[in-house]
């Protein structure tokens, strides 16, 4: 069984745990996921790995509550054991001495581009972050990235905090005053991490994304996780998770994350607690 | 034997084979006429001594008839549910040159069920030589090489990467061909012999084959089976509501999606669904979408219905309960809606020609027959290859040109001290082989690990 040794409230629909599992500490590399299962009945849901912690043994995930899943996960407290947990799963980010980088997290995007981003500071990168979300409200770890980031961007659509707008308008600016940027990654909903890659596509700045499809084993076994890349079919989970953002095919991805969507309104009527 | 009638089975996920009771199996027990030289047992990939054990049901002593089989299988409720046997035990009996041969599979699956229904079984667990032995996969193929091992008294360690034991048996075949809870009570009894299972666990992400050598384990067995669905590499194939036969099949048999949503994970399955594919895994998934509620269900074959490869028994039953069968066809191409959801495919016709490689007569489309066929559900249930992940980081491994293990017939592979068997050696085949090849790659590792003691 899989502990949860913290909880932390990031914002009325985001949370983050810290789960005791040293052997997928002991392995885990920046920009790979792992599955959990909350209970018995649960989903296998995907989750990109926000932090590891070899010593201690313990892997940190930070998830939206957006279906009745990570809703139900969600109410977990700290004491509690989720019933599982596999991983590392996907390559891990090619992290090299690159020179100067711009890591972008939107969203919920901000705990993968955490780890990445840390992984290239500490490969003598310089790193320019940006981070943003829809409100104050949902922005988490901007401390956090402001320690592992030579600078730091922060914006919000609504204007609440940082800069208003959004993280890709940012990343426009910065292409087009600084000319040396080595490489960019973009992690984010499909929306973001489409518009991110269509900038830097202009700029001709190499720009990998982190693909979140629905996923069900995780490791090869059952290719819902199907991305059209350079119009060559590859599952995230083995092929990726991370994939060259100017080749993803964006509306195929978009489509197929939908595949679901009624019978996530089926469930949370049916199961929601009241 | 009884079955469920089919216009109530295609309602739900019972077992659609009900079993002999008592007296139909001493009844079918006694046409045996116990052969001095018994053929049937040569059409057994694991040896069981058949005469014997019938011999024994006829006698009403049903544990020792288990027994006996268990001498060469460990897993008898799993094996006289799915085996092949039409092309294996009894397409050598003797009986079968003139009338139907001695229903051999099911006289073994009512003596394993009478043991798993009416009694303990007792395991006696041999004295510790001192050797662990690090199994990859908990299929079929893994858990016969762990039940031999252990047996032999060597500590054995299973890794499974999904959150459950049993790979193809829990996750590919259905409820409706093998309750799950028949191979939970056999993964039970093999822990009662000191076998221990480690779920969630990924070699190859965790740690590697050569890592778990320098842990330690004297010897591995990789099992990890057929676990990568082919696609046919035609246009549209990544539209909503199509899939592998291994996510349909998972969805529904490992995450239970058929009582969703008290289990959390969906399925959704259309009015009409095309399974592309003749084999047992395409009747599970045509019968199985018909269980999820679809209206029409297809079986769509390139061949003519003489080469399903599917066992007849599954074919006759998955007729019985409506799926239509639409041969010498394949899809080109599938269209999709505004939205990206299926709505249907270009087929095109083929006619036989002269025997392949394989044997069967070669499928030659019929240029010019294309035409359209409406659905709204694809399975495809082409094949599957190997799984990568073991492979790619097990370095000194030989692959064949398919991405498959290149192993001796014992199991032996390139690297010293690593045995392989079932699926991952030989394609996608069946439980019954994979079991064949876990068995003998167990008897290598015994023998292997005597040479280490005696270096």
């Amino acid at each position: 069984m899989y502990k949860i040794i913290k909880k932390q409230i990031l914002s009325s629909s985001i949370k983050l745990m810290e789960i005791e599992a040293p052997k997928v500490a002991a392995k885990a590399k920046a920009g790979q996921f792992i599955i959990v299962r909350a209970n018995e009945t649960g989903e296998r849901i995907p989750l990109t790995i926000a932090d590891s912690n070899k010593n201690t043994g313990i892997i940190t995930i930070i998830f939206q509550e957006v279906g009745y899943s990570t809703l139900e996960l969600g109410r977990m407290e700290v004491g509690q054991s989720v019933t599982d947990f596999v991983g590392p799963l996907g390559k891990p980010s090619e992290i090299e001495n690159y020179g100067e980088i711009i890591c972008v997290g939107g969203g919920i995007g901000i705990a993968p581009i955490y780890p990445i981003a840390k992984a290239l500071k500490n490969a003598g990168n310089k790193v320019i972050s940006i981070i943003g979300a829809r409100t104050k409200e949902l922005l988490f770890w901007d401390d956090q990235m402001r320690q592992i980031s030579d600078e730091l961007y922060i914006a919000t659509d609504d204007g609440s905090y940082g800069q208003q707008g959004f993280v890709t308008d940012i990343l426009k600016n910065f292409l087009e005053q600084r000319k040396q940027i080595a490489k960019v990654w973009a992690i984010g909903p499909v929306v973001m991490m489409r518009a991110a890659s269509n900038i830097t596509k202009a700029f001709h700045v190499p720009t990998i994304v982190s693909m979140n499809p629905i996923m069900v084993d995780g490791t090869g076994m059952c290719g819902a996780c199907r991305v059209a890349v350079n119009q060559e079919t590859k599952f995230a989970c083995v092929d990726g998770p991370e994939f060259d953002g100017h080749l993803v095919d964006w509306d195929l991805a978009e489509r197929r994350l939908n595949m679901f969507k009624e019978e996530e309104k089926v469930i949370l009527d049916k199961k929601l607690w009241r | 034997m009884p079955v469920q009638k089919a216009t109530e089975r295609v309602n739900n996920f019972g077992e659609v084979a009900l079993g002999y009771d008592e007296k139909m199996a001493v009844e079918e027990a006694n046409r045996c006429i116990q052969c001095k030289k018994p053929t049937c047992i040569k059409g057994c990939p694991v040896g069981v001594k058949i005469p014997e054990f019938i011999q024994l049901i006829k006698e009403k002593k049903v544990p020792e008839a288990v027994s006996k089989i268990k001498e060469k299988n460990s897993f008898p409720a799993i094996c006289g549910r799915v085996c092949p046997q039409e092309n294996q035990c009894e397409k050598y009996c003797v009986l079968a040159k003139k009338k139907a041969p001695v229903a051999i599979g099911r006289l073994e699956r009512f003596a394993a069920d009478y043991m798993l229904d009416n009694r303990e079984e007792s395991y006696e667990v041999p004295s510790d030589t001192g050797y662990k032995v690090a199994i990859v996969g908990a299929g079929p193929a893994g858990l016969t090489c762990a039940a031999d091992l252990a047996k032999l008294g060597h500590k054995v360690t299973i890794f499974e990467a999904l959150h459950v034991p049993g790979g193809v048996l829990m996750y590919g075949i259905p409820e409706f061909r093998l309750p799950k809870n028949i191979v939970k009570t056999e993964i039970e009894n093999l822990k009662k012999l000191g076998v221990e299972i480690e779920l969630n666990y990924v070699v190859g992400m965790l740690d590697t084959v050569d890592e778990l050598l320098e842990q330690g384990y004297n010897a591995v067995f990789i099992g990890t089976g057929a676990g990568l669905p082919y696609f046919m590499n035609i246009p549209g194939e990544n539209l909503n509501g199509v899939y592998s036969a291994n996510e349909f099949l998972t969805r529904t048999n490992l995450m239970k999606a058929y009582d969703f949503p008290n289990n959390s994970t969906p399925i959704k399955v259309g009015e009409k669904v095309a399974v592309i594919g003749a084999g047992n895994v395409a009747m599970d998934a045509a019968r199985t979408a018909l269980r999820l509620g679809a209206k029409e269900s297809y079986i769509v074959y390139r061949r003519s219905q003489e080469e399903i490869p599917a066992r007849h028994e599954e074919l006759e039953h998955a007729v019985e309960e409506g799926v239509q069968l639409k041969l010498l066809i394949s899809p080109t191409e599938i269209h999709g809606d505004k939205n990206g959801w299926v709505k249907g495919m270009t087929c095109i016709n083929y006619e036989l020609g002269e025997p392949d490689a394989s044997g069967r007569r070669k499928p030659i489309a019929i240029k010019g027959s294309e035409h359209y066929f409406s659905i709204d559900t694809v399975v495809m249930a082409i094949g599957q290859g190997p799984n990568p992940l073991v492979l790619k980081t097990t370095p000194g491994l030989e692959l064949n040109k398919y991405g498959n293990i290149v192993a001796n017939e014992n199991g032996q592979t390139s690297k010293q001290g690593v045995f392989a068997g079932g699926d991952i050696v030989t394609g996608a085949a069946t439980v019954i082989l994979a079991m064949g090849a876990g068995r003998k790659a167990a008897k290598a590792i015994d023998e292997y690990l005597k040479t280490i003691s005696n270096n």
